[in-house]
């Protein structure tokens, strides 16, 4: 790793409360000095981030590879390249993969293709349970041997009390994170839109507020007798995040996160069946997504995510119920995350901290910050370079975006993973 | 900055423009009701008179659509309503394709767009589509060649907006001023496509004041945001009412949990001669069948003197020859124009 320099950027480290414009200096894969030069050190190579802001590589609780299974929607190639290119060094994706991570040989696969072929780093979660059935327990000392970050059922939900709770148990043994999609199947139904007026208007099956807040109830039960260090992911109700609050004030140290597009869209935006708002959890009322801002903003909610789902175009061509749920969310996360600042949600360090440093900490990873010695993870993003959403201007694979037409108001020119150069947009 | 509208939870949820009509301001599309003019409404029933005189001559054919190919696609099994359309098509002389699907492609593993192709290449002029999912006739309109009309025949529990407008003209021929009616519709509003055509035509066509009777588990989330005064009580909703149109409860779900029993439901939510009373003494009574006897109402009060459930069968050919005409001339206009 050749040392480089980065000079005159506007440094944001929210981990360290850094907001100034100086230099950072990277070396070994690591941060080597912050405004100052290490004693003795050359650069091979500077990069001018004169106007530019310099942060943390992003991290990404929430990134469907869709490899292995799904290679013709994406791959590990293919999608941790649009990661990096978008500012983004670190994924998690989810083990709901075809075949399941639910053995060593599936963890081993990922990385070895992430070791092979990935830009970004690859932190695979191992399923919670054999085949993500919600039966059997998975084999998670062995899963944690081999490399996985965490467990999730991904978004296949625990209809068994009891199998959930066994698990929590047995993750609180070998002291692994579970991170939870907290959903009511039975309450949810065969529902594909938000339970409300729009679903009425358009005839189309609700899922209610109930399928989650009664889910997140269950769970923060659980949660509490088995001491579990548990995280629930892509929260959408208002009354979700207000049981999370309560059941922080009462002392239980859970985190929550949010995918971005629901600080942004509400259910209105299916408008007319628009398929590419087909998602699970769905967008909610406008009530709701004031309430997921004010959560950001009351420090409810400790990130924010992609929910990346890239698909193929065909799984969007169809009657709205009958599409493929999921967008495709790589490309749009960091200039979401800078237009909360832009609109007064947060300040730009308390946004990007909800996707550098704070996931860092979910996961337990040094990363996320860029102090002496952190990994020499950054992004470099332009934050006057407006772009507008679209298929030319996308590096996903999947083109699946509610947000096309959008004018999004910065872009990643150059990011780092490791202290290695992975994307420069002058190399583009 | 692009920006995206939101509404207030409070607003009526506004419909966007609509594929619906054409650059002249004409019906191209009859997907859904919600999101036509008046004027268009209006005109549908108009012409609709027009074609009642001609199912009552001997031969009742007129050659307006001569030469046209109509494609019935039907992706869920329906005969009455096919046969009310392959009927108005035949009376305006086009050639009529009945296709079947849940039998043949899809269970073939085709997929809807590539079928749609094929359809097209066989130069089809029409689409009347009936499907079990909401918005699949929009998608379909979405993706036709240009040349290509789509008439809804019903759409999930989205719009069945054909059977709306037979109801609307069976109604004009009995209280021709929409605005002084109180009207009531009764049953599974939760899963009905005909109540949601229903509602928004007689809002568009300026009813007086409408009402919806179910129990809370019919009656879906924010339908109040529809533009109806909600009821739990059938007593109370159907009150000096000028028309009952009940819904057909299927018997499929009845043991399910949206109600208790056969028994409960026309205890409380049945019509009878008895509850008929507290309506208007010249009030109508319309289903737009088939009917559950005993269930939804009683064999009197459908064989009754209010009924007129066999008038709307018979005015469900000339509304669909009245749309069919109204999207077809469309498609006329754009050609002569091109």
């Amino acid at each position: 790793m050749s040392p480089i320099h980065i000079q005159g950027g506007r440094l944001i480290d929210p981990a360290n409360g850094i907001d100034a414009v100086t230099d950072l200096y990277l070396a070994e894969g690591v941060v080597a000095g912050v405004g100052k030069a290490p004693k003795g050190f050359k650069a091979e190579t500077v990069i001018d981030a004169t106007n530019k802001i310099v942060c943390p590589g992003l991290i990404d609780l929430a990134v469907h590879l869709r490899e292995p299974g799904q290679e013709h929607k994406g791959t590990i190639a293919s999608e941790t390249a649009a990661a990096v290119a978008n500012g983004i060094t670190s994924v998690v994706c989810p083990p709901d993969t075809d075949p399941i991570v639910d053995t060593e040989a599936v963890v081993e696969l990922i990385l070895h293709q992430a070791k092979q072929s990935a830009r970004a780093m690859v932190l695979p979660l191992g399923a919670l349970t054999l085949g993500l059935a919600g039966e059997q327990l998975s084999e998670m000392y062995a899963l944690k041997g081999a490399g996985v970050i965490g467990l999730s059922n991904a978004k296949r939900p625990l209809t068994n009390s009891l199998v959930l709770r066994r698990a929590l148990e047995y993750a609180a043994t070998h002291d692994m994170t579970v991170f939870i999609h907290a959903n009511d199947p039975t309450l949810s139904g065969h529902g594909c839109v938000h339970e409300g007026p729009l679903a009425t208007r358009l005839g189309l099956p609700g899922i209610p507020e109930a399928a989650e807040t009664v889910a997140v109830a269950r769970d923060l039960e659980l949660i509490e007798q088995t001491g579990v260090r548990a995280h629930f992911c892509r929260l959408s109700t208002s009354r979700a995040l207000n049981m999370i609050a309560r059941a922080r004030h009462d002392g239980l140290a859970v985190t929550c996160d949010v995918a971005v597009h629901h600080l942004y869209l509400t259910e209105v935006d299916i408008r007319d069946f628009d398929s590419a708002c087909h998602l699970i959890p769905p967008l909610r009322s406008e009530r709701d997504r004031d309430g997921l801002r004010d959560g950001l903003n009351r420090g409810t909610l400790d990130a924010i995510c992609s929910d990346h789902q890239p698909h193929e175009p065909d799984a969007k061509q169809a009657p709205f119920a009958e599409t493929a749920p999921g967008l495709s969310g790589l490309d749009t996360l960091l200039p979401l995350v800078v237009r909360l600042a832009n609109e007064g949600v947060l300040s730009l360090s308390e946004a990007l901290a909800k996707v550098t440093v704070s996931p860092a900490d979910i996961l337990g990873l040094k990363s996320g910050r860029l102090n002496t010695g952190a990994p020499a993870d950054v992004c470099i993003l332009d934050p006057q370079a407006s772009w507008f959403v679209s298929a030319e201007s996308m590096y996903s694979r999947g083109l699946n975006t509610p947000f096309k037409g959008w004018e999004m108001p910065a872009r990643a020119t150059q990011t780092l993973v490791g202290g290695r150069l992975v994307f420069d947009t002058r190399k583009e | 900055m692009t920006t995206r509208s939101t509404h207030s939870s409070t607003a009526p949820i506004k419909r966007p423009r609509t594929i619906q009509i054409d650059s002249n301001g004409r019906l191209r599309h009859f997907i859904a009701i919600e999101g036509l003019p008046k004027t268009i409404l209006t005109e549908m029933l108009d012409i609709a008179e027009s074609f009642v005189s001609v199912t009552a001559q001997d031969v009742k054919k007129v050659p307006l659509l001569r030469g046209r190919t109509i494609c019935n696609l039907f992706f869920e099994p329906s005969t009455r309503t096919r046969t009310t359309f392959e009927l108005a098509a035949k009376r305006l002389s086009a050639d009529v394709l009945n296709i079947n699907i849940s039998a043949s492609s899809s269970s073939k593993g085709e997929t809807l767009l590539d079928m749609l192709r094929n359809l097209e290449a066989m130069h089809t002029d029409m689409f009347v589509v009936r499907h079990s999912s909401s918005g699949a006739a929009q998608f379909i309109a979405s993706k036709v060649e240009p040349h290509i009309s789509v008439i809804n025949a019903g759409d999930g529990s989205h719009e069945h907006p054909t059977q709306a407008m037979l109801d609307m003209f069976t109604i004009r021929q009995h209280k021709p001023d929409f605005s002084a009616l109180r009207v009531a519709i009764v049953g599974d509003l939760r899963h009905s496509r005909v109540a949601r055509s229903q509602i928004h035509a007689l809002n568009t066509l300026g009813v007086g004041e409408l009402r919806v009777v179910a129990p809370r588990t019919l009656i879906p989330a924010g339908m109040e945001r529809l533009g109806v005064q909600i009821y739990q009580n059938l007593e109370e909703g159907i009150r000096d009412v000028d028309v009952i149109i009940m819904l057909r409860l299927q018997r499929e779900r009845m043991h399910g949990a949206f109600i208790p029993s056969e028994q409960e439901y026309f205890q409380l939510y049945g019509l009878t001669e008895a509850r008929i009373a507290l309506a208007r003494p010249d009030v109508m009574v319309m289903h737009p069948g088939p009917i559950n006897r005993g269930v939804e109402m009683d064999s009197a009060v459908a064989d009754g003197k209010h009924s007129v459930i066999l008038q709307q069968v018979s005015n469900g050919i000339a509304i669909r020859m009245a749309a069919m005409s109204m999207a077809m001339r469309s498609r006329a206009d754009a050609k002569a124009e091109a």
